[in-house]
């Protein structure tokens, strides 16, 4: 059972390196059955370890125009179900890219993406701020994305070892 | 002498050569060289050729060095290192080891592994000291021998005993000039450990012939499978052994160049002598940061090593795949393939693959004894570039094939 766990967080971290390594590769990586590999990624698959294989994308290297904001929000609970009900009204937008409830001076960290500020500042102030439950909201534009997911945007990891060393 | 300056500006080369000592004259430069100046030359090469790790030095070194530059750490430290750099070294080697060093007169910092070893070897050489090297090997441990005024006597060792020193093939070289034999497992360039079982029948032929050893256990923190086994935790070798490592390989910090030495008090003594007389002590900042690695590097080492070993299984599934025979490395970052059926010299092998396929490797050749016919090849690199490399070796050694029945 341990040594499943081992190859399960083992893959997860190639997974996380390179959604696309084959299972093939995988298994020479590790010194591990490839049969064993398709297993424990369909197993986390079903069970929504993998929830997704997604892209990280540096938009701005895109000729496409998107603005992002980083919204928090202060919020009232709800009785009897906390933070969920209304975290749930605010993730279903589609433009919530991700939600996060937090500890300190508020309580939902609200990623909100749109393609210009008219867009997002409309989303702020005709759909988030409305709510009931919402007591106030603060908005930060996101003006450049350094990292991202562990992703250094800007830098190129050159390898300039020299071509031949001792 | 200069008598004018027509002399020295007419046949500028020779007479200046004229200078040299006679040691220095002898020493040819490393096959390495040549193969650098190769590859210098070439474009979208893929480079095999590298000794050392392809990570940056862990971040909070690099913040451990910068904060105490900022500081104003930037002074001389004491002729031996630091005090606290040295209780971590002896914290290091007795838990990670089981040797025990007496930090305040066993331990010296040194600049880079390399001082270590030269410093070891110039206290120890008389002229005429028989230096017994196993081979193939690190390509400095001989014409550094060679310049202390020592003789380099090379112990072949065999890739079917997966190049690995026998106690036989050792006592068959040693002669009553026989002085220091220089040890390096995990060994570059064959990726060769030595078990203790492996070891201790060595270690009767050491105190038979009653030699010192210089151990290079620069690489002993990559073992993959088995733990490596200090020479100088076996018993009765701990005065017998000077103990070499450094932070370049383990902690990705070949840049910094911080090494040590440790041994018997008489043995350090004399190589602190000529230290504080050349390089008076490591760099301050280097220090600080060795010191960092040690204390909080551990977590970072393991996940390096642990990214070795598994581009160490892909490459040799990939050279084995390519159709060439490859041991399996057990400790370093380098595999050491077989390309004796292709009919061509590990010279030729390198050469060609260079220049038609664009693959840097280094010819076993220019390790020494029972390198010819084999080909070092640094997994320290990505695994898209790894990949890419063995593909083209395939396809080379295909063509060589080819070639071969035409």
């Amino acid at each position: 059972m341990n040594a499943m766990n081992d190859l399960k967080r083992k893959v997860l971290e190639l997974l996380k390196e390179d959604a696309r390594s084959s299972t093939d590769l995988m298994a020479t990586l590790l010194g591990a059955d490839e049969a064993d590999v398709k297993s424990v990624i369909e197993q986390m698959e079903k069970d929504h370890v993998i929830v997704k294989y997604a892209t990280v994308v540096n938009w701005d290297k895109v000729d496409d125009e998107r603005v992002t904001a980083l919204i928090e929000v202060q919020i009232t609970p709800e009785r009897g179900r906390g933070f969920e009900g209304i975290a749930e009204r605010i993730y279903l937008y589609p433009q919530v890219k991700s939600v996060y409830l937090m500890s300190g001076a508020y309580d939902l960290l609200v990623e909100v993406e749109g393609r210009n500020l008219r867009e997002v500042a409309n989303f702020v102030s005709e759909k988030l701020s409305p709510i009931d439950a919402v007591l106030s909201t603060k908005t930060n534009f996101t003006l450049k994305k350094y990292k991202q997911d562990g992703i250094i945007f800007e830098e190129h990891e050159e390898d300039n070892r020299l071509m031949i060393s001792p | 002498m200069i008598t004018n300056k027509t002399q020295l500006n007419g046949d500028t080369h020779k007479s200046m050569n004229s200078y040299l000592a006679p040691l220095v004259q002898q020493i040819q430069p490393s096959g390495i060289r040549k193969f650098f100046d190769l590859a210098a030359g070439s474009k979208d090469i893929i480079s095999l050729g590298v000794g050392e790790p392809d990570f940056k030095t862990p971040w909070h070194v690099r913040e451990a060095c910068v904060y105490s530059l900022e500081k104003g750490f930037t002074g001389y430290t004491s002729n031996a290192g630091m005090p606290e750099l040295r209780e971590g070294i002896a914290q290091y080697l007795h838990t990670r080891f089981a040797v025990e060093y007496n930090p305040a007169n066993q331990i010296i910092a040194t600049v880079g592994g390399s001082e270590a070893i030269d410093l070891a070897l110039r206290a120890l050489i008389s002229p005429g000291d028989e230096i017994l090297i196993p081979e193939p090997c690190y390509i400095s441990y001989s014409p550094i021998t060679a310049i202390g005024g020592g003789i380099p006597v090379g112990i072949e060792t065999f890739g079917e005993n997966h190049f690995k020193l026998t106690a036989a093939d050792l006592e068959a070289k040693i002669t009553p000039r026989s002085k220091i034999l220089i040890l390096c497992y995990p060994s570059n360039p064959t990726g060769a450990i030595m078990s203790r079982e492996d070891w201790e029948p060595i270690a009767k032929v050491v105190e038979k012939h009653d030699l010192i050893v210089i151990s290079d256990e620069i690489y002993a923190e990559l073992t993959y499978g088995s733990n490596h086994v200090s020479f100088a935790s076996l018993p009765g070798m701990i005065d017998r052994t000077i103990l070499v490592s450094g932070f370049s390989k383990a902690f990705a910090m070949t840049g910094w160049r911080m090494g040590y030495a440790c041994g018997h008090p008489d043995l350090i003594s004399a190589m602190l002598k000529i230290h504080q007389y050349t390089v008076m002590c490591a760099p301050s900042m280097g220090q600080v940061a060795a010191l960092e690695a040690l204390t909080n590097g551990m977590e970072e080492k393991d996940r390096m090593a642990d990214s070795y070993n598994q581009r160490r299984r892909l490459i040799v599934k990939g050279l084995r795949d390519a159709g060439l025979d490859c041991h399996e490395p057990q400790g370093a970052f380098y595999a050491f393939p077989s390309i004796q059926r292709t009919g061509l010299t590990s010279d030729q092998f390198a050469q060609r693959l260079l220049l038609e396929y664009k693959v840097a490797a280094v010819p076993g050749s220019v390790f020494g004894l029972g390198g010819e016919g084999y080909l070092r090849c640094s997994y320290a690199t990505s695994v898209a570039q790894l990949n890419e490399a063995v593909e083209r070796i395939g396809a080379f050694v295909t063509q060589l094939e080819s070639e071969r029945t035409q």
